[in-house]
């Protein structure tokens, strides 16, 4: 059973990618840090889910790892944090976007050009790539996220959801070493929205990209993700594997949803019926309940 | 109540965005309208307090036409959350943002006072009162949007997908929330994508697809039938799905709540044993 449970994936060495230690941050004008003390460390290759209450400083940490604060938004930075080797406070936002892309809570924020495709090539044209190159990258984008219709269309005009992937096209184009999604799907359809996080799986797998995404639904998100981390009120309080941070009484209590597959398990538990594993989807319920279930009828 | 009859809208690009749809809504309703991204959703939805007039066919709004009423009339028996917050907040402190409308419609000072108060405890902002909206945190924000709407007490309160950036303890507030409102007698209407949040609320769910409506009944009916939702670009809530991968122990695939699925499961192994 473990090795349903367990999906570890392969990781072939194991190098951290992003380490902050005692980083704790204050927004100009803030009468308390947005982060308090946040140490933590992401390995190379990666699928790290972050979630937790909303106003917990999820999108303020994803603004640290490339360097939106504190080179943006100034206020007041302390302790450390390196990405891909980089000092964040000692690299401009121009250089760590070569390692580093995020995709923006709110799409409407993040772009800007007169067509989808100009918008998709701003970050290729800003990187240097040949021409040829660059149109190769912006079809793949477009094709990945489903939007070649959009091309020509402008980014103004387009629903939430098609905005959204277009914000994810302009970042995917750029293949950088690590993808910051912050509720990258939220306006989609979970259909849609599915469709983007298994693209997001595929690049975790196939090309090694650390994927960092922020997100509330773990029902549609949990089964992709190796690692789990859990803010409130500036503080990283959960850090480790999907399984024992979902299934901890401190998850339950700061409200993290937890999948329903999980909740399934737990209030069958209390009622006596034993499952020979904790679920996190709905696949890994349904093998575990058929185990139970053929045992009684057998 | 809402009359939706017959509408058909297109906008000025061209695009076609409802193509017949019909639509009751009684006073009192809970309705959920879902579906996929382009399928309409937000296009009816604004239509119930004139931000849009049909193309052609009418919407009736407790017997008045809404090619007939100015949008500020409508409000005050409408009230609609959009989608992207941002997109309503200008203030500069949240306890301003959800006086706004209430000193447009006329309301008197102490009665602001009271409802803003009301306002801002119900959706646990009191300690944002003096800070400024877009200081705040995208869930946030949704909830002083939400705020500023219910302040006024309409009668219909129109919430498009009032889930985006909500955690786990603010959708059940949220949930424990809209059901109240609706056992006063309020109309709810919700536009969302979130299964799970449906499967715990109950609805009615009307399902769109490209611009019309393909479905309308029941949450339990609609959300575990396979081919519907794949066809409005949802998937079914996960206990439904992990009760499809249980199709063999004769179990019935319509459950979508999780204590249901429980009691289903105890009966099955009690009665087994």
């Amino acid at each position: 059973m473990d090795g349903i449970i367990c999906e570890s994936r392969a990781v072939g060495e194991t190098v951290a990618i992003i380490e902050t230690s005692n980083l704790t941050y204050t927004y100009p004008g803030g009468k308390e840090p947005s982060l308090k003390d946040v140490s933590l460390t992401i390995e190379k290759g990666e699928f790290v889910i972050l979630t937790g209450p909303s106003g917990c400083g999820k999108t303020t940490l994803c603004r640290c790892f490339n360097g939106l604060i504190p080179h943006f938004y100034s206020g007041k930075l302390e302790g450390d944090i390196k990405v891909a080797g980089h000092n964040v406070s000692e690299h401009s936002i121009y250089e760590l976007a070569k390692n580093v892309g995020l995709v923006f809570q709110n799409p409407e924020n993040q772009l800007f050009a007169l067509s989808v495709e100009k918008d998709v090539a701003f970050g290729l044209e800003n990187l240097g790539l040949p021409r040829e190159d660059m149109k190769k990258r912006v079809d793949w984008a477009l094709q990945m996220t489903g939007i070649q219709d959009l091309r020509e269309r402008a980014p103004h005009e387009l629903s939430g959801g098609q905005q959204q992937r277009v914000a994810i096209a302009c970042v995917l184009a750029m293949q950088p070493e690590v993808m910051v999604l912050d509720e990258p799907t939220s306006f989609l359809d979970p259909l849609g929205a599915q469709k983007i996080f298994e693209v997001i799986d595929d690049l975790n797998e196939k090309l090694g990209i650390t994927v960092i995404l922020v997100e509330h639904r773990l029902d549609l998100a949990s089964r992709y993700a190796n690692h789990v981390i859990v803010m409130d009120e500036g503080k990283a309080v959960l850090d480790g594997k999907p399984l024992d941070v979902f299934t901890s009484e401190r998850a339950r209590l700061i409200g993290v949803g937890i999948p329903k597959a999980t909740r399934l398990y737990q209030v069958l538990q209390e009622r006596g019926v034993h499952l020979s594993g904790v679920p996190v989807n709905s696949r890994e319920a349904s093998l575990l309940l058929q185990e139970v279930l053929a045992r009684d009828r057998g | 109540m809402i009359e939706v009859k017959d509408v058909y809208f297109t906008y000025p690009s061209n695009v076609e965005a409802l193509k017949g749809v019909s639509l009751t809504i009684q006073g009192g309703d809970f309705v959920a309208i879902m579906g996929q991204n382009g399928a309409g959703k937000t296009t009816l939805v604004k239509h119930f307090n004139g931000l849009l007039k049909p193309t052609k066919g009418g919407v009736i709004v407790d017997g008045i036409d809404t090619r007939e009423e100015s949008i500020a009339k409508l409000s005050r028996k409408v009230g609609f959350v959009f989608q992207n917050p941002d997109n309503q907040l200008f203030c500069e402190t949240v306890e301003d943002e959800v006086a706004f409308a209430l000193r447009n419609f006329g309301f008197e000072k102490k009665a602001i006072r009271k409802r803003v108060e009301w306002a801002i405890n119900l959706l646990g902002l009191t300690r944002y009162r003096q800070s400024s909206p877009f200081m705040l945190s995208g869930g946030e924000r949704k909830r002083v949007a939400l705020a500023s709407v219910l302040a006024w007490d309409p009668d219909v309160v129109i919430l498009d997908e009032p889930t985006i950036g909500q955690d786990y303890e603010q959708k059940e507030k949220l949930r424990q929330f809209i059901v109240q409102l609706n056992a006063q007698g309020k109309t709810v209407t919700i536009v969302t994508h979130d299964v799970e949040f449906v499967a715990e609320c109950n609805p009615r769910v009307v399902l769109m697809a490209q611009g019309k409506i393909v479905a309308e009944g029941d949450g339990k009916h609609i959300l575990t039938d396979r081919k519907l939702v794949a066809e409005a670009s949802i998937v079914p809530p996960q206990i439904s799905q992990i009760f499809m991968g249980l199709s063999d122990f004769g179990l019935p695939t319509d459950v979508i709540d999780v204590y249901e699925a429980r009691d289903i499961l105890l009966d099955f192994l009690e009665g087994g044993s």
